[in-house]
């Protein structure tokens, strides 16, 4: 799926910013509701609200019934966005999820903002580094973590399109937009090959991945030759370019803005564990809370950086 | 409503009744007590109210039915079953591996399952949300939703209940089957949800206070909704285990199957009362 160009490469952007955008751009599709918990200024789905009122719905601070009340309004053949912080719509609301959305699969798309530990100054108890995990296990729930506007962007075109419960991930800290929109094809499922390379694969999500770019560049000037794959689809990963990863490179060191248990870097341990076995070395908040301060620190304090990247590429590349 | 109606549905009921012991009986397991005690609610909507159609159960201008206390399916499926949404037979197959039938409400795959329910004060939300959907697309049709006592002691059920109020639902009825019991015995001194009718006042609904089990004060609380400009709770004062002598008022019979012996004379119980025979 191409949308026509809207975001400049290298400009500074929030994927939360991306979905309030989306959601305002694609709202004229009257099948989509957008629903909120007393965050829409700072989920963005404030966007949506002024321009479609009669379509929004604010549940107040009541995760849980928001989340069952999407699956009421999806029955009747709407499309509800059901919208908090990460910590709230997969963690407060995970039982409403699980039994009145991935049971009956119903098509509800649950946009949660202010993921990991980027959220800052708010500290642990809003630092949610555990819902890729979380909503990786419910059966049929398709989970996206985006890199970049672009990527976000094109992720809530695709879930409108796509039929079934789906988890979108989007975080407050602005990020480089690393897709050009002119080339980038979108697809759920489907990974993307952004550097080819042979000594080592190192695959990211969310905000990791411009992080594993400059990992790249950086393991280039010692003479390593990284492969840079993106993986936006963390349910269903694609395999293939997992798979392929790891038989033509030997290596892989995955990194995300997510505890290292039950998310992406589980995810590809899975995979490669059952198909090719190659070392695979994760980079993630390193099964700990969060703590209060600037997101650019804390990336710093919990090794969420291109630095460590690379030194966990070389302890990847050393035990082929 | 006539004597002769009134008669119709009341062995509708027992019918109802009869085939939730069916369900129970032959998975030996579920939840016989809530569903003898919904019978009336279930038969007034489904063979007197609703504009539902068993040939086409998805039909989009339908009223919505949610059983927010899933596991009185039992009462759930003997009543599509006798409303022509699927076999009578299979009843006898509920919480059976290969049936569809599940051991609580599944919409992907029984005919007339509005909601997948059965985890306590979920469905009630979704009630809500079929009838917010409704508003904003300014569709005809109502929501019904039947809901436990206990179940009132799910903090959700006051944030569905918030909801409604604060969105004027007056799309949504929904009925609080106040039995007075829950698995751990009365529900004042399990963990107490009285006074229920002034909690949702208070939450801003209309508010009826009826007898579960008679018909006329079911039909003018379903009639004094449709006129209402808030969301209605019925709170229907019903027997847990009604029409089982042996079941009615016993805690204990909430979620048990009955013996053979047991299960023999509730039917002939239930059997005795068709037609007027009481």
């Amino acid at each position: 799926m191409k949308l026509t160009k809207k975001y400049e490469l290298g400009k500074k952007i929030a994927t939360r910013e991306a979905y309030g955008d989306a959601l305002a751009e694609f709202g004229a599709d009257e099948r989509i509701v957008v629903l909120d918990a007393d965050l829409s200024k700072s989920t963005k789905t404030a966007n949506f609200l002024k321009l479609y009122p009669e379509r929004f719905v604010n549940c107040g601070i009541a995760e849980g019934n928001m989340m069952a009340v999407s699956a009421g309004i999806a029955t009747t053949g709407k499309i509800p966005f059901a919208s908090s912080f990460a910590m709230f719509a997969a963690g407060r609301a995970f039982e409403q999820v699980r039994n009145s959305i991935g049971y009956p699969h119903l098509n509800v798309k649950i946009g949660a903002t202010h993921a990991g530990i980027t959220v800052g100054e708010d500290g642990a108890t809003h630092q949610c580094n555990e819902d890729l995990g979380i909503m990786r296990t419910i059966p049929g729930m398709v989970v996206l973590n985006p890199a970049d506007a672009a990527e976000a962007r094109a992720c809530v075109k695709a879930a409108i399109d796509y039929e079934g419960p789906v988890y979108l991930r989007f975080g407050r800290l602005g990020v480089p937009v690393i897709f050009d929109e002119d080339t980038f094809d979108f697809e759920i499922g489907k990974g993307n090959l952004i550097k080819d390379g042979t000594d080592v694969t190192l695959i990211g999500t969310g905000i990791m991945t411009s992080e594993a770019i400059k990992a790249a560049e950086m393991l280039a000037e010692e003479g390593i030759s990284a492969r840079v794959i993106n993986i936006c689809t963390i349910k269903p990963l694609d395999t293939e370019i997992v798979i392929k990863a790891a038989k033509e490179t030997g290596a892989i060191v995955t990194a995300e803005e997510h505890n290292i248990i039950g998310g992406l870097g589980s995810a590809v341990a899975e995979a490669v564990s059952a198909e090719c076995p190659v070392p695979v070395v994760r980079v993630g908040v390193e099964d700990c809370f969060g703590k209060s301060g600037p997101a650019k620190e804390l990336l710093e304090v919990y090794g969420l950086t291109a630095e460590n990247i690379v030194a966990k590429a070389k302890i990847a590349i050393s035990k082929k | 409503m006539d004597i002769s109606r009134k008669q119709e549905l009341s062995d509708i009921a027992t019918k109802i009744r009869m085939g939730a012991l069916d369900c129970v009986y032959g998975a030996n397991s579920g939840h016989p007590g809530g569903s003898l005690s919904i019978a009336d609610i279930m038969a007034y909507l489904y063979f007197e109210k609703m504009n539902i159609d068993p040939k086409d159960p998805k039909k989009a201008d339908r009223d919505r039915f949610v059983l927010s206390k899933g596991h009185t399916c039992p009462a759930l499926y003997a009543t599509l079953a006798n409303r022509g949404f699927f076999s009578t037979d299979l009843l006898k197959t509920f919480r059976h591996t290969d049936s569809i039938l599940q051991g609580h409400p599944d919409m992907k795959y029984i005919p007339g399952v509005d909601m997948s329910t059965g985890s306590l004060g979920l469905g009630v939300s979704a009630a809500c949300g079929m009838a917010k959907s409704a508003k904003i697309s300014g569709d005809s049709y109502r929501v019904y939703s039947v809901l436990g006592d206990g179940e009132l002691e799910e903090g959700q059920v006051w944030e569905a209940a918030m909801f409604a109020g604060h969105y004027k639902l007056n799309n949504l009825t929904i009925f609080v089957d106040f039995n007075g019991l829950q698995i751990d015995g009365d529900i004042t001194k399990v963990m107490n949800p009285t006074p229920i009718d002034d909690k949702f006042r208070a939450f801003n609904w209309n508010v009826i206070v009826i007898d579960g089990h008679n018909f006329d004060e079911i039909e003018a609380a379903v009639k004094n909704a449709e006129s209402s400009d808030k969301p209605t709770a019925v709170i229907a004062k019903c027997v847990k285990g009604k029409g089982v002598s042996f079941m009615e008022n016993q805690a204990s019979w909430h979620g048990t199957a009955p013996t053979k012996e047991q299960y023999e004379d509730a039917q002939a119980q239930l059997k005795a009362v068709l037609g007027g025979n009481n």
